[in-house]
């Protein structure tokens, strides 16, 4: 794009991003400070996640981006046109053909290949925030592995309602060492963190932090020994494709309590389809 | 201005910058992986290309550099080409090239509260995928993984294990040899074979 | 009929443009706006945009604030987005104010002192009439005169009553390359309040006046006039001046009782914005020295004291994003809290059926919805107790 750099940030910028990245993957789900600019797109609407992507990016990556597991969601078509205008790099949909994923707020229910990168874009990288506003006290906490409050907070959640009542931005462990934000990903995603084949990159604009996954990395999603994790998903198959095992989206289709569950991950929904797999939404149709 | 200035960085600074960190990323990722990187670089003596092409991605005037004795022959190159703050003592380095295994413990391996400001030490060595080898397991391998480098020390595997040991602080190592780098993050552990 | 997905968000994204730049140029019977007309005539609105979009720049701000039509933080957002992307060719030396063409100059502690007090183009005291004269054309000119006046802390400084200022020398931080870490800093405490929002500032300004880290401040003096921006290139080895930037300064000066090792004396509290931005530069002086509480070794309670609160709060691109973010989509997170709501009040209803069965009658444990919403409340909350505090409520001698 005239008058701008490839993928929008100058080099010196790149450098110091990259600079992070390095750090963040040699301490797995270790916070990393960084110097992040302002974007020309808003601060919780993905600048961390666009400017891993942006320092990652080359000329022949594939790139796609996905908000609530779709591609079509307005917020992923604006940074997925953002860097088709200022890096002129390919974008899919296809979650098998894309080298970088940026994404918000889910993982792809296909799994991802160890050629690819997974960019998460994180509103708040500190686990603990809820139970310490303090960042000076939580840098501490993880300096010391110090987490005594969490799982407080865990029990608390087991004494009051018989289980962890955590349902997404469920805390994991990373290589056995640091707590860490998942971004908000529902729980059901959690399992799919460990030993991904994947490299996995987290970028926080706002709060001005990167960490990171490296592939095959132990990632434990807190739990106790009687009370194990366990994700959760809507008890329905998708309504288009029929899958009874991916994440679904509640869809309102009317005001008599009318619902209608289909997969978030539009892109698997649409290979399943295409290969002739039938929701009973289809069934309908095929009968009208 | 002396001969090694006149030699050329990156031919396309952008691109070529982008490959060569995605190939430390990846090694950093998978320690161990064996990248290619800088093939069409002229680096100044005493430098290999993959040496140069590294400091030309990740180094400018915002990290203090420090260079062995060996490697001090590229300081008008580097300070010419990255705008390097080149610094006389390891210590406050964020970055340190050596041609030979340097005291680890001179480095900065960070603090606990910030163990990302520690050094990363980019080390030129004879070979990398021939010489002795290197069980690595850790984060980033499937399991364990074997690496074949010439040129490291007999001792290295007993300081290494010493800087593994500051987990999570410690420094961390990008491997170069002529046109090949690979790297060791302080996650991994190391033994000989 | 059967469900289909909703696809066509690139559509929807290029028809919600085409129809702000339509409403953006509104009744196109009605005359364009100029920059020239905005740069002039809506100079306090240029002069914030700037201050808060940390760039000095007339023009483009007052393109910024065209293009945001007159949304403020809009157009400081514009700014903020297009300086990442320049270059640093230099830093400039710091800029004197001593030396400040001066055209404003007012000082609250003394009635009269060498250059006198200048009541410059103020609003104080006007009076807030809506002039129906104005709806028409406004032909009035003035002339002031400017010129260089002492600076009042100055004044006070060569009594060795005020603390001396800070030291200059050493090089200063800066937010825009390096994030923020703890403790942060002076200068860097200053930048972040510089660039802060205006009504974030003067909220939390007032929060100490009634008694919520209170200073016992003195509008010291406040100016506002052009200084001289320098450079010093290092291949001349002298200063060059690059041109004029008009600022607003404002020093107050705040009651101290000294220390074991402090003698009683005034302590500063320091605000310095670009353009005319009076009512931030003295929000900024009050909550800077408010913030300098654990230096002087007053009590920490109120959120003006509390220097991450305040700086990780006052950055308006910052909190604009996150706060407005809350419209993109949720509905995965919303789906998995669903799913939880229920499954807990499916358990909810079988325990209480369960209890039922056994002794007839007992009551449910309340539902709450737990998860991260309402289940953890944060032990240590950033705002201070409401029960009696020491200081609370007392006057200013």
């Amino acid at each position: 794009m005239k008058g701008y750099n490839f993928a929008y940030l100058d080099e010196q910028t790149k450098r110091m991003i990259r600079r992070a990245l390095l750090k963040a993957v040699a301490i797995p789900g270790h916070q990393v400070p960084f110097g992040s600019r302002e974007m020309p797109l808003p601060y919780g609407w993905g600048t961390g996640g666009i400017q891993v992507t942006a320092s990652v990016l080359g000329a022949g990556d594939v790139l796609k981006v996905i908000d609530q597991g779709a591609d079509d969601t307005t917020n992923a078509v604006s940074i997925r046109r953002f860097f088709a205008r200022t890096a002129g790099v390919h974008t899919t949909t296809r979650t098998a053909d894309a080298t970088v994923i940026q994404t918000r707020h889910r993982i792809p229910e296909q799994t991802l290949r160890d050629d690819q990168i997974i960019v998460y874009q994180v509103p708040q990288p500190e686990p603990l925030y809820r139970l310490e506003s303090s960042r000076i006290e939580t840098r501490r906490m993880h300096a010391l592995a110090d987490y005594g409050l969490m799982h407080v907070k865990l029990y608390e959640d087991i004494a009051r309602f018989g289980q962890i009542s955590i349902s997404y931005d469920y805390p994991v462990m990373v290589n056995r060492r640091h707590l860490m934000s998942p971004s908000p990903i529902p729980a059901f995603d959690n399992p799919k963190l460990h030993r991904m084949p994947t490299l996995q990159l987290f970028g926080a604009g706002r709060e001005k932090r990167i960490y990171a996954i490296p592939p095959w990395t132990e990632v434990r999603s807190l739990d106790f020994d009687d009370h194990p994790f366990r994700p959760i998903r809507a008890p329905h198959p998708c309504g288009l494709c029929g899958a009874t095992d991916s994440y679904l989206d509640e869809v309102v289709i009317d005001d008599r309590g009318g619902r209608l569950f289909v997969c978030s991950d539009t892109d698997h929904c649409a290979e399943r389809r295409a290969a002739g797999h039938v929701g009973t939404e289809g069934l309908k149709e095929a009968a009208e | 201005m002396s001969t090694t200035i006149a030699l050329p960085g990156f031919a396309d600074p952008v691109d070529e910058a982008q490959a060569t960190f995605r190939a430390v990323l990846d090694a950093m990722a998978r320690p161990g992986r064996l990248h290619r990187v800088g093939e069409r670089l002229t680096a100044p003596t005493p430098l290999d290309p993959a040496t140069a092409a590294v400091l030309l991605t990740l180094v400018d005037n915002e990290t203090p550099l420090w260079l062995d004795a060996a490697a001090a022959a590229a300081r008008d190159w580097l300070a010419f080409h990255c705008g390097a703050m080149i610094i006389g003592a390891p210590h406050g380095a964020a970055f340190a090239v050596a041609l030979s295994l340097p005291d680890l413990d001179a480095l900065s391996a960070g603090t606990h509260e910030a163990p990302e400001s520690s050094a990363t030490l980019i080390l030129q060595i004879t070979a990398l995928g021939t010489g002795v080898g290197y069980r690595l397991s850790g984060p980033g391998l499937r399991e364990p993984a074997m690496l074949k480098a010439d040129g490291l020390p007999a001792g290295f595997v007993a300081d290494w294990q010493r800087n593994h040991a500051l987990y999570p602080r410690g420094v961390d190592i990008i491997l170069c040899a002529g046109t090949v780098l690979t790297a060791l993050p302080r996650s991994v552990s190391i033994e000989e074979v | 009929m059967a469900y289909v997905t909703v696809k066509g968000g690139e559509q929807a994204i290029d028809n919600a443009h085409a129809w702000l730049a339509e409403e953006r140029r509104g009744d196109r019977t009605v005359q364009e706006l100029t920059l020239a007309q905005i740069e002039q005539q809506l100079g306090r609105s240029v002069d914030r945009a700037m201050g808060e979009g940390s760039l000095y720049d007339r023009e483009l701000a007052a393109l910024a604030v065209k293009q945001a039509q007159g949304d403020l933080i809009e157009a400081a957002f514009l700014l903020r987005a297009y300086r990442t992307t320049l270059p640093r060719f230099a830093h400039s030396l710091p800029i004197e104010t001593a030396t400040m063409q001066i055209r404003r100059r007012i000082s609250a502690v003394f009635k009269d002192l060498p250059g006198g007090q200048v009541l410059g183009p103020t609003y104080d005291y006007t009076h807030r009439l809506l002039d129906f004269d104005m709806a028409h054309s406004d032909a009035r000119t003035s002339d002031e005169a400017v010129s260089t006046m002492p600076r009042v802390p100055d004044i006070l400084g060569h009594e060795g009553l005020i603390e001396p200022d800070g030291n200059g020398e050493a090089e200063p931080g800066d937010l825009t390359r390096q994030p923020l870490s703890f403790p942060a800093t002076r200068d860097v405490r200053l930048q972040a309040l510089a660039r802060g929002d205006e009504g974030f500032l003067l909220a939390l300004g007032y929060s100490t006046q009634r008694g919520y880290g209170g200073t016992h401040p003195f509008a010291g003096e406040i100016r506002m006039g052009e200084v001289a921006v320098e450079i010093e290139p290092p291949e001349l080895g002298f200063a060059i001046d690059i041109g004029d930037i008009t600022v607003t300064e404002c020093q107050m000066v705040n009651q101290f009782k000294g220390s074991k090792t402090t003698p009683p004396q005034f302590t500063r509290g320091y605000g310095l914005v670009f353009g005319f931005c009076e009512r931030k530069a003295m929000a900024m002086a009050l909550v800077d020295r408010a913030m300098r509480a654990e230096e002087l070794g007053e009590e920490v309670t109120a959120p003006a004291q509390n220097v991450e609160f305040v700086l990780y709060h006052s950055d308006n691109i910052e909190a604009t994003g996150f706060v407005e973010h809350l419209k993109l989509p949720h509905y995965v997170d919303f789906q998995s809290e669903l799913q939880n709501v229920r499954r807990l009040q499916r358990e909810v209803a079988l325990t209480a059926e369960r209890a039922e069965a056994v002794c007839g009658q007992d009551t449910p444990p309340p539902l709450a919805g737990g998860s991260w919403g309402q289940g953890a409340v944060p032990p240590s909350s950033p705002l201070p107790p409401t029960s009696s505090r020491e200081g609370r409520g007392r006057f200013s001698p």
